[in-house]
């Protein structure tokens, strides 16, 4: 008889994806051990844990691979890959696989979301009318998206999903790459200060490697200025977080749309206070819609390799 | 010096009533005052019937706002107005038929403010389903590290929307929404030859095959709770409805009926009946996204508006074409 298949999962994800890996394998729920005694509870069960799902929050890094002598595949719930040690699964030979079309459009919503609920205030305005503060006096004036000229950092998928919806709103699109694309309408910008300095509206849209960690730093939020916003649907090591605050406290830019942050779930005191400063808690993918094809693709991917047929979407 | 003949020069211009007084006047009403001879009631002790009769016998204009009642009982105080310009899109506070019976023009913001009211409305679509304000709250009040489930938003992309009124803001929020993959539909007072969105003459049959349903129409006699338990019940538990016109086009009582029965999914409302008034039914929930009619309280819009309007005074004073004469239909 084959020995069951031992997955540890290790967020939550959705009921959904839980289920679908019960069915079929052995589930070991990793979010559910408390931090202190996690060390132990993969020594435990070592023998028998085969694949990883993580997701863009929590992966796979250099520490739980080592503890995992059988670990065959990780099976990422993202399209982002900076969370897995991913020359350490090379080293050890270990397949990983990815989600990289189903969350697009979710992502792409989310930073139109976050920027208008910036430059409108739409959450603010929400609280005034529930605390009865509308009674008193009408709303402050904010500030117009349409015609608003973007700057989008990273045109892949993402990138060209959010200029899309931009373009909708009668926005001028600039954009970063690492190379100009050939066929795009949009203004090529080789130095993201320029960029930024071009642009009302500055997006982060593209993925993390060493080169783009902090690719929004100081020098870039000036040149984004006073009136200039910025919006993060991508990680939070994208920004320097610690001149964003700073920048924002001081007046210094002029709000700021993130659903992604530098030490996430934990956020600095110093934004909590501020009204143009939108939050969200790294939801960009997270619909009901994009959970389950996320999910089918996780255990279509599993299903694959426990049968030695090829992987759907696997980057190693 | 300067400022008595500025001074001089002003009485000389033509006089404008100010009626309401509407929101531009909180952040340009110095500069109109240095522009016109402004009449403002709202600095006399005088009721406004009185006031009217004390110092507006011989005023050709007005400047109103889009919530200040424009009834036939205001305009016997104003024997002499030829001219209303109203600060909003809608025209509905004021009696139409009456201004055309005197011979009053009207003016109004014809489309100046359509873009941001769209935008607003796909604003407010997009936080109902994605549950931002609510993501907002959780994260400022420090629930995110404790790990408590946040509740899972709805995909946009692929929703069929039914558009109620396809003027000049329905057609934005339409042109914006295809981007996001939305499928578009529409009831209106007729079809519009030059669109290829489908065409409902019937709003149940509409909201019937619609996920999501964008008020964007005028408020008139015939729309005035056009959207009611009916409507919302063929919209249906998992449908979403965003009003940014008027409040009295949708049946608020049944709106927060079906609300609070789970008959519909969810809604994004600028706009109420009784404003500033919310019914407190709509805090106890989360699919709820309310605002305070802000829809045109932009900067950019609020200087359009102030263009607009002062370009429209002129013009009559000029004897020029009004710009943005409401026509009759």
């Amino acid at each position: 008889m084959d020995t069951p298949i031992g997955v540890l999962l290790i967020r939550p994800l959705s009921i959904y994806i839980q289920q679908e890996l019960s069915k079929r394998y052995t589930l070991f729920k990793f979010w559910q051990v408390p931090p202190d005694l996690r060390r132990d509870f993969l020594g435990k069960h070592s023998d028998s844990i085969k694949a990883v799902v993580g997701n863009g929050v929590q992966g796979a890094d250099s520490e739980l691979i080592d503890a995992l002598p059988l670990l065959e595949i990780v099976a990422s719930h993202s399209s982002g890959l900076d969370k897995i040690d991913l020359e350490k699964c090379r080293e050890r030979g270990i397949r990983v696989t990815y989600t990289p079309d189903e969350l697009t459009d979710e992502v792409a919503d989310m930073a139109i979301l976050l920027t208008l609920a910036t430059l409108r205030r739409i959450c603010e305005a929400d609280r005034y009318v529930r605390s009865g503060e509308w009674k008193y006096a009408d709303f402050r004036l904010t500030t117009k998206l349409s015609g608003k000229s973007v700057g989008i950092i990273g045109l892949g998928r993402i990138g060209s999903a959010i200029a899309k919806r931009a373009e909708a709103f009668g926005c001028s699109i600039n954009y970063h790459s690492r190379s100009q694309k050939p066929n795009s309408r949009y203004k090529y910008y080789h130095s993201v200060i320029d960029l930024a300095s071009d642009s009302q509206i500055l997006i982060v849209a593209c993925a993390l490697t060493r080169e783009t960690r902090h690719i929004v730093d100081c020098d870039v939020i000036d040149a984004l200025g006073r009136n200039g916003v910025v919006i993060n649907i991508a990680r939070g090591s994208h920004i320097d977080e610690a001149a964003l605050v700073s920048a924002l406290v001081e007046g210094r830019l002029g709000g700021a749309g993130l659903d992604v942050l530098e030490n996430e779930p934990e956020v600095p005191d110093r934004l909590l206070g501020l009204d143009n400063v939108v939050l969200s808690p790294h939801v960009g993918a997270s619909t009901v819609e994009t959970r389950k094809a996320m999910a089918d693709l996780v255990v279509e991917n599993l299903e694959a390799h426990f049968l030695n047929k090829p992987l759907l979407t696997p980057v190693i | 010096m300067a400022e008595g003949l500025q001074i001089t020069k002003i009485q000389q211009s033509p006089e404008i009533i100010v009626l309401g007084p509407p929101s531009v006047f909180r952040t340009h009403g110095k500069e109109f005052s240095s522009r016109f001879r402004a009449l403002r009631p709202w600095e006399s002790p005088l009721p406004l019937a009185q006031f009217l009769a004390a110092q507006a016998q011989n005023t050709q204009a007005a400047l109103c706002s889009g919530t200040f009642s424009l009834s036939a009982a205001v305009l016997d105080n104003l024997p002499s107005l030829r001219l209303v310009v109203t600060t909003s899109a809608g025209v509905n506070h004021i009696d139409l038929s009456e201004c055309r019976r005197r011979g009053i023009a009207v003016a109004n913001a014809a489309t100046i403010f359509s873009a941001d009211v769209a935008d607003l409305a796909v604003g407010l679509l997009l936080d109902v389903l994605r549950k931002i304000s609510a993501g907002n709250r959780y994260v400022k009040n420090g629930f995110w590290p404790k790990q408590g489930a946040y509740p899972l938003g709805f995909k946009l992309g692929g929703k069929q929307v039914g558009i109620v009124g396809l003027g000049s803001i329905g057609l934005e929020v339409a042109k914006r929404l295809e981007a996001f993959g939305c499928a578009i539909s529409y009831y209106s007072r007729n079809k519009k030859p030059s669109v290829s969105y489908v065409f409902y003459p019937d709003l149940r049959k509409l909201a019937a095959t619609s996920d999501i349903l964008v008020v964007c129409c005028a408020l008139t006699e015939q729309t005035h709770h056009m959207i009611d338990r009916e409507v919302l019940l063929a919209l249906g538990k998992e449908g979403v409805i965003v009003n940014i016109a008027r409040g009295a086009v949708v049946d608020e009582k049944e709106l927060v009926a079906c609300l609070q029965q789970g008959e519909i999914g969810g809604a994004g409302l600028d706009v109420f009946e009784n404003e500033p008034h919310v019914p407190k039914e709509l805090f106890e929930h989360d699919n709820v996204v309310l605002s305070p009619h802000f829809g045109v309280f932009t900067e950019e819009s609020f200087g359009d508006l102030y263009e607009l309007m002062c370009g429209n005074l002129e013009a009559f004073f000029s004897n020029k074409p009004l710009l943005s004469l409401v026509s009759e239909e």
